[in-house]
């Protein structure tokens, strides 16, 4: 197991080199410049290359590229957003958390509510809840999720007035950040009133994030259901006459939940690139409003170590799904 | 029910009359305005920044010498009550407001300005790139240790200013190196506000790094001490959530309604929008075209104007031929059919059709240029007589991926040109190009055929800020030199005399619409969405709207 891990973890080392060169090109091949991009109208030949020489962007690539490495790797410098001209590094500090929470509360929902779902689906199976719940997850899976934002957004929030519709906290809410975990930071200042807000404002960009996972979430546990409950195992356990509430708790569920974790772990991928969406729609600072608008703004520093940071939680994430699978289900060994 | 109504009524009107009585200038004191920004600011040390998200609260926490009138271009003395000019333009003479103290407490005066103008000359290393100090360089050029210095960016080997002097503790004495008339309208710009030196040394105003090619500023002063003598102080900014400031309740002049405003940043237009429908913010800036009819039908929404202070045009390159004959330029300007494009829906009805290339709300605009209205006949006409075959052919460049205020959908605004053009006798190539960087580029470097759609949205409320930008010196986009107009135009720039610059202005109006380098067609009207019960608020042209005046009025 250790082998595995240490392993795995070494091979993050090609992984990132080889992604940091991709985003690296990537961007550059993005027509315009910061330059351009910050001078506009106002640019004239003589500006763009001045600025272009002030960031360096008149060097060859590979030189540009040398120079990012160093920075980043020896110097542990993230740099600097050009547009904002605050420390990419201290910007992932302060958004990272936001998405993290997001992401969090839209895994809580779909699971929270998929795998019940999933379960009831599969004991009704054949009858209407069985088929309005494959219904609506078919829905669920169909809708774009910045679509499905919109729509919740402006039903719940703009029309019936029930949620906010932008930000993390209302406007006079003040939250003392710790550890910009918003609800972790309300709960440690004790501070009920304002736990309660931060909790309003993740409603509803959690089920527009949520609803994908919910419906592949739900959708599994119905099937893996379905699948245990004719297990020779489950039937004896109702032969010895365990009662329903035992044998589906104990033999049923445990069982199905094997496939069902795997799928969580993979959606996090998913979740993180919806979270750019939603958090787009629903104007809360996290990375993905951060990195869209670096994209706009061609701004380099924050969309090479942003992209990079992602990437990096991504990898990690999937290694933690690998090894807490190892953990539930001993039958798998990793040499 | 309906009888309670009728009670409540008088008492309710009652109260409010002794409300107004009591807060002596007729409307009701205090309240919060949330107000929904594209963006936070950069930093909060106004020479330090030239983009409109950082200006709009400095506009409020600062003031400079001069100010612009609420709601015009017109410029006024703010911290300054009045200035005489010596010298042939070239010194300038600033009796200062008594009594007015910075927020912390320190004295504005004569050493406080000369300290503030000294402070921007002496600037060195990180604070001469041109991120930093744009509006400095753009209105002033160089510094203290560039003027003279052959290794020096081009743009910063000199400077306008030569020095500032303390002739007593109210009058301060600037020194140019040149006579320049639009020195003082670009005092109004508030990246030359005037700073409290005690915060500036305290708060380490001077402290930056380069990172990165990055201007980095590491003292505290623009992120958390901002000090000014605006009517309104900071009180606190958590980036990307809100900055707040709060009422200067010892403000020199007359005190501001609401007791604090926060600006909310919520980069999406659309989402703005919905937080003003919800009421989580109560006004904002940069509204869509396409969201306009919404604010204007929505019950408790108005949509508010911003004075016209734009100008989209056609662009004629000269050096490409036949474009250098007087004629074939005229029967481009009957050509284009600018009422169809400025009155249409692409403008959302907020446009008008232009004439000149600056906006009517500036002083030195002229009525009485020449203008050229549609006349697809009468360019044919032209164009023969100038000894041409028709279709005569050229190359039309427009912009994708784009959206000015003052050129809303660039491909509508060619499709219609180009049409009206094929009727006049041209035949059209149509060439697109991405914004940024190809046709910007080819824009400046004179590459963009024959003609080509640009604008400008003025800076600052001077002529020398249209007129003077495009034509103030021999360009590659435009293709021409023609003397009378360049010297013209930097002779109106010199002249400091109000009335003589006017009539100058007039004049280069004039001789720029005979002499037809390019057709300006529209001007736009930005709009600002509020909740009706906000009132006060006074749209202008040059986007600075002091805050001071807006208040929670009745109403739905």
């Amino acid at each position: 197991m250790l082998r595995f891990v240490v392993r795995r973890l070494l091979l993050l080392v090609p992984i990132l080199i080889g992604l940091s060169l991709l985003v690296f090109i990537f961007i550059r091949a993005l027509p315009g410049s910061p330059a351009e991009s910050l001078l506009g109208e106002r640019a004239t030949a003589e500006t763009i290359a001045q600025v272009r020489e002030q960031y360096g962007l008149d060097e060859p690539i590979y030189v540009q590229y040398f120079k990012y490495l160093e920075a980043t790797v020896v110097e542990r410098d993230l740099g600097v957003s050009i547009a904002s001209r605050r420390d990419v590094w201290q910007e992932i500090k302060e958004r990272f958390p936001a998405t993290v929470e997001l992401t969090l509360a839209a895994m809580l929902f779909a699971v929270g509510l998929g795998i019940p779902l999933g379960f009831l689906a599969a004991k009704r199976y054949g009858g209407i809840f069985d088929h309005a719940s494959l219904f609506t997850s078919l829905i669920g899976i169909s809708i774009p999720i910045f679509f499905l934002a919109l729509i919740l957004k402006y039903i719940f929030a703009v029309r019936l007035g029930w949620f906010p519709s932008i930000g993390r906290t209302s406007i006079l809410t003040v939250v003392e950040p710790r550890t910009n975990f918003y609800v972790i930071d309300t709960i440690l200042a004790r501070d009920w009133e304002a736990l309660r807000d931060v909790l309003r404002h993740l409603v509803l960009p959690a089920i527009a994030l949520g609803s994908i996972p919910l419906a592949i979430v739900a959708r599994i546990t119905r099937a893996a259901v379905l699948d245990v409950q004719n297990e020779d195992y489950v039937r004896t356990a109702r032969a010895k006459g365990l009662s329903g509430f035992v044998v589906d708790r104990r033999h049923v569920l445990r069982n199905a939940l094997l496939p069902v974790s795997t799928i969580i772990g993979l959606q996090v991928g998913l979740l993180l690139s919806g979270a750019v969406l939603t958090e787009t729609v629903f104007a809360r600072p996290g990375m993905g409003t951060w990195l869209t608008d670096a994209i706009f703004a061609r701004d380099y520093p924050v969309l090479q170590s942003g992209i990079l940071f992602l990437s990096i939680v991504f990898v990690l994430v999937n290694l933690v799904v690998d090894i807490t699978y190892a953990i539930i289900n001993p039958r798998i060994r990793y040499s | 029910m309906r009888g309670r109504l009728k009670l409540l009524f008088p008492i309710a009107a009652v109260a409010a009359l002794v409300m107004a009585a009591v807060s002596g200038a007729g409307h009701p004191r205090g309240g919060t305005l949330v107000f929904g920004t594209s963006t936070d600011p950069v930093i909060l040390d106004p020479i330090l920044v030239s983009d409109g998200e950082s200006l709009r609260p400095i506009r409020q926490i600062y003031e400079g010498l001069m100010s612009v009138k609420a709601g015009t271009a017109q410029v006024i003395p703010s911290l300054a009550r009045s200035f005489k000019v010596a010298n042939g333009g070239k010194v300038y003479t600033f009796t200062l407001r008594k009594g007015v103290k910075f927020h912390d407490g320190t004295a504005f005066n004569a050493q406080a300005v000369c300290y503030n103008f000294n402070r921007w000359y002496n600037f060195t290393g990180p604070f001469q790139s041109s991120a930093a100090t744009s509006y400095w360089q753009s209105i002033f050029g160089g510094f203290k240790s560039t003027v003279g210095n052959a290794q020096a960016p081009e743009g910063q080997r000199q400077s306008l200013f030569r020095s500032c002097k303390v002739v007593n503790a109210s009058t301060a004495r600037i020194t140019l190196t040149r006579a320049s008339g639009s020195f003082v309208g670009a005092l109004s710009l508030p990246s030359f506000s005037m700073s409290s030196p005690k915060a500036l040394r305290e708060y380490e105003a001077n402290k930056a790094e380069v990172r990165g090619g990055s201007p980095v500023f590491t003292g505290t002063y623009g992120f958390a001490h901002p000090t000014g003598t605006g009517p309104y102080r900071f009180e606190a900014w958590r980036v990307r959530e809100r900055l707040s400031l709060v009422r200067n309740g010892s403000y020199w002049g007359p005190k501001a309604h609401l007791s604090r405003i926060i600006f909310r940043p919520i980069s999406s237009n659309a989402a703005r929008l919905q937080a003003l429908q919800t009421g989580e913010v109560q006004g904002y800036d940069l509204v869509d075209p396409q969201d306009m009819p919404t604010l204007r039908t929505t019950r408790g929404l108005k949509l508010l104007d911003r004075p016209a202070f734009n100008v989209a045009y056609v662009a004629i390159n000269q050096a490409k031929p036949p474009m250098n004959r007087l004629a074939v330029r005229q029967a481009v300007a009957y050509g284009l059919d600018r009422n169809a494009v400025a009155n249409s829906g692409i403008y959302a009805g907020r446009g008008q059709v232009a004439h000149a290339f600056m906006p009517p709300a500036l002083f030195g605009y002229a009525k009485n240029v020449k203008k050229y209205n549609y006349d697809p006949a009468r360019s044919r006409r032209l164009l023969q007589q100038a000894g041409l075959s028709l279709p005569v052919k050229i190359q039309f460049w427009y912009p994708t991926g784009v959206q000015r205020p003052y050129m809303p959908d660039p491909p509508r605004i060619f499709q219609a040109f180009k049409a009206s053009l094929d009727r006049a006798g041209f035949d059209v190539e149509a060439r697109a190009a991405p914004w940024r960087p190809d046709y910007l580029n080819a824009a400046q470097t004179g590459d963009a055929g024959h003609l080509h759609l640009l604008g400008w949205t003025g800076d600052y409320a001077d002529p020398d800020n249209f007129l003077g930008e495009f034509f103030g010196a021999p360009k590659p986009q435009w293709g021409f030199n023609n003397p009378k107009i360049h010297n013209l135009l930097q002779r109106a720039d010199a002249e400091t005399n109000r009335k003589k610059r006017i009539a100058l202005y007039q004049q280069a109006n004039r001789l720029i619409m005979e002499f037809l380098p390019g057709v300006p067609y529209a001007h736009t009207k930005p709009g600002l969405g509020f909740q009706t019960r906000v009132r006060g608020y006074i749209p202008s042209p040059v986007s600075l709207e002091p805050f001071r005046l807006v208040f929670f009025g009745g109403g739905v």
